[in-house]
């Protein structure tokens, strides 16, 4: 049996489940009051920028990233490690941690509400309820110490105050939802009893419990085997066009931004390189990083060859260069790039490259 | 479907259970640890119905000067102290201030360690700067001459006295080992995951971080429960902990020092014994507990 095959609508599983009573508490206790504007767009990042100050200097992760989610929409945020991409997801989320992270400029405007300039307190309520997020390592991200479903159950808890039995109850059904099978006995399980991809399912599972408006994936499947990855992808994007959420995936790995996501930001040392649907982006990408990230992908057809690399390592982000930050790396290089940091242009059909030499690189 | 449900919840009988679980498990089937508790259990009803083991009462029976020093007997199992008092009753009712002042400090060392380390760990910056240099300070005090020198600043050594010194000069070591386990537990995803769904500090430390740190302290609690029983018995010794007409194990081998070279072994082996075992029995169990709660060490 795959395990994706039985995935259910929402609506025989719990979510919809007594509909009329669980939505009238679901307003009571939502996060509403914060003025949440339900025609305003539903995620817009502008000009983030975060640092970390630590003893060595201060590092700026991030340095002006702007993007934009709606409803169904799927942005892969792709970068390799140290590109910004988890501190971005963390700056939404709120979770940076604060020292030695600071977000120094910037907004982050969630239905037209600035979640940045919020109070600690109202933020707690935006977390999994307005806004969710799937981690990494599916393994550690879980308590040991507590059942799957006491751990599930605890988004009922904290957002809507049920009472134990009754978030046991939806805990169960989350399950169900994504495709764990026998979930009504598996409430009681530790989460090492259970294999990665399963575990991967009870995180998504945790983080859909109060039907969030954004979801948010960093990296899901890096941490599974390449069968598993795929079910848990189909998962993602199956429960995403079900809710109609917006759904942004963290990844370094190309093939799966492919699959799935509508358009791409492409990082690189803290700042959005290039941003594009995925198609025109993976046909010709437009900036000299991207370009080199997807030669590096191994192909079948090139076996036997050198597979190429980009030379070098990423720029020490407490010592960014004045100039475009991929400028050491780059095979396009010249001596404006050294000094002249690249703004991010227009390219042309919504894209939008960092780089002088965009048409070189475009048409090459 | 239905096989797969039908298959695994008969996986389920022979499901293991929770780290907590896991542990509890590991310890009930060894051997060692089994016998430390027995051990301790018994020390335990010494402590707290003395009655239930001598004759005698807790103030250790009618004490004849013409019985000095007597050898084990039918009579006197244990002999006779210096001063004529059975010493079989002065083992047993020596438990109780020794056994008081090791659970009382234990739980007050522990208490005041977890919150400071849970605080500094949690929280961090100035927070912990300012916590950790207290520890530091403290931890730099030298256990035996702080205990004396305190100790005869109070004037006033009783089971009270004697306890507070102790948890002056103990909770350091406690406070340092939480603080790295919260450190440590608090850079783990879970954390950071249950940050995301809306948890509140409050319910992070008590729901994640503690149950997740706390064994380390667990394991050295257990050690200091020995600790504190021998550290009692050396003050005493010394002069500076229970004195007379308290009956303690420290004051029984304090009297018996000077006759048992003298032909009297019985004066020290049998107090010394006791005080002996019961330490053994907890840093067994402290070694067994560690066993049980880190996996890594099997």
């Amino acid at each position: 049996m795959s395990a994706t095959q039985d995935i259910k609508p929402a609506d025989t599983v719990g979510i919809g489940r007594e509909a009329s009573e669980k939505q009238s508490r679901k307003e009571a206790a939502r996060s509403d009051a914060l003025g949440f504007d339900p025609s305003a767009p539903l995620l817009e990042v502008e000009d983030l920028h975060v640092e970390f100050r630590t003893r060595e200097g201060v590092a700026h992760a991030i340095n002006g990233a702007s993007f934009s989610l709606s409803e169904g929409e799927t942005l892969g945020i792709l970068g390799e490690s140290g590109s910004g991409k988890s501190v971005t997801a963390q700056a939404i989320m709120g979770i940076l941690d604060s020292p030695p992270a600071f977000v120094t400029g910037g907004q982050v405007r969630l239905r037209g509400v600035d979640l940045l300039t919020l109070p600690e307190e109202s933020r707690r309520l935006v977390r999994a309820d307005r806004v969710a997020m799937v981690f990494q390592d599916a393994l550690s991200s879980l308590n040991p110490v507590f059942t799957v479903g006491h751990q599930l159950a605890e988004p009922f808890r904290i957002h809507r105050g049920y009472s134990k039995q009754e978030a046991r109850k939806e805990a169960a059904s989350l399950l169900d939802l994504v495709g764990i099978p026998a979930a009504s006995g598996r409430v009681h399980d530790y989460p090492h009893q259970f294999s990665g991809g399963m575990r991967q399912r009870v995180m998504i599972a945790m983080a859909l419990a109060l039907d969030p408006d954004v979801l948010i994936a960093d990296e899901p499947t890096t941490a599974l085997d390449v069968t598993v990855q795929a079910q848990i992808m189909k998962l993602l994007a199956d429960l995403q066009a079900e809710r109609n959420m917006g759904l942004i995936l963290i990844t370094h790995d190309m093939g799966v931004v492919a699959d799935v996501a509508d358009k791409i930001c492409v990082m690189y040392a803290g700042r959005i390189v290039e941003r594009a649907d995925v198609h025109s982006t993976y046909g010709n990408p437009a900036h000299p990083y991207t370009k080199a990230l997807l030669e590096s992908i191994p192909r079948v057809d090139l076996k036997g060859q050198q597979l190429a690399t980009i030379e070098g390592l990423p720029p020490n982000l407490t010592r960014l260069p004045d100039g475009c930050s991929f400028e050491p790396r780059c095979s396009w290089a010249r001596e404006r790039c050294r000094v002249d940091d690249p703004p991010l242009y227009d390219v042309g059909a919504g894209r939008q490259s960092a780089c002088h030499y965009y048409e070189e690189v475009l048409g090459s | 479907m239905s096989e797969l449900a039908t298959a695994a919840t008969a996986g389920h009988t022979e499901r293991s259970g929770s780290l907590w679980a896991d542990a509890w498990r590991e310890l009930y089937r060894n051997p060692i640890f089994v016998v430390a508790s027995v051990v301790i259990l018994i020390v335990m009803s010494w402590a707290v119905f003395p009655t239930l083991w001598t004759s005698t009462g807790t103030d250790g029976g009618t004490c004849e000067l013409v019985d000095s020093r007597l050898g084990p007997s039918s009579e006197h199992i244990f002999g006779t102290t210096f001063q004529g008092c059975d010493m079989y009753s002065h083992v047993i009712n020596g438990a109780r201030p020794s056994i008081i002042i090791a659970v009382l400090v234990t739980l007050a060392t522990t208490l005041i360690g977890v919150a400071l380390g849970v605080i500094a760990g949690f929280y961090g910056g100035w927070l912990d700067t300012v916590l950790s240099r207290i520890t530091d300070v403290f931890l730099g005090l030298p256990f035996l001459l702080g205990a004396l020198v305190f100790l005869a600043l109070l004037g006033e050594q009783n089971i009270w006295t004697v306890s507070a010194v102790l948890v002056v000069l103990s909770w350091p070591p406690i406070t340092r080992i939480m603080r790295g386990s919260v450190i440590q537990v608090k850079a783990l995803d879970y954390v950071e995951a249950a940050r995301a769904l809306g948890a509140s500090n409050m319910s992070i430390i008590f729901r994640h971080i503690l149950p997740n740190s706390i064994a380390p302290v667990i394991v050295l609690a257990t050690l200091y429960l020995g600790g504190f029983v021998s550290a009692e018995a050396t003050l005493t010794f010394l002069g500076v902990g229970l004195q007379i007409p308290e009956i303690s194990w420290g004051i029984t081998v304090a009297q018996g020092q000077d006759y048992a070279i003298a032909g009297y072994p019985h004066l020290l082996i049998f107090p010394c014994a006791a005080l002996i075992i019961t330490v053994l029995a907890f840093i067994v169990m402290g070694d067994a507990m560690r066993d049980a709660l880190d996996p890594r060490g099997r």
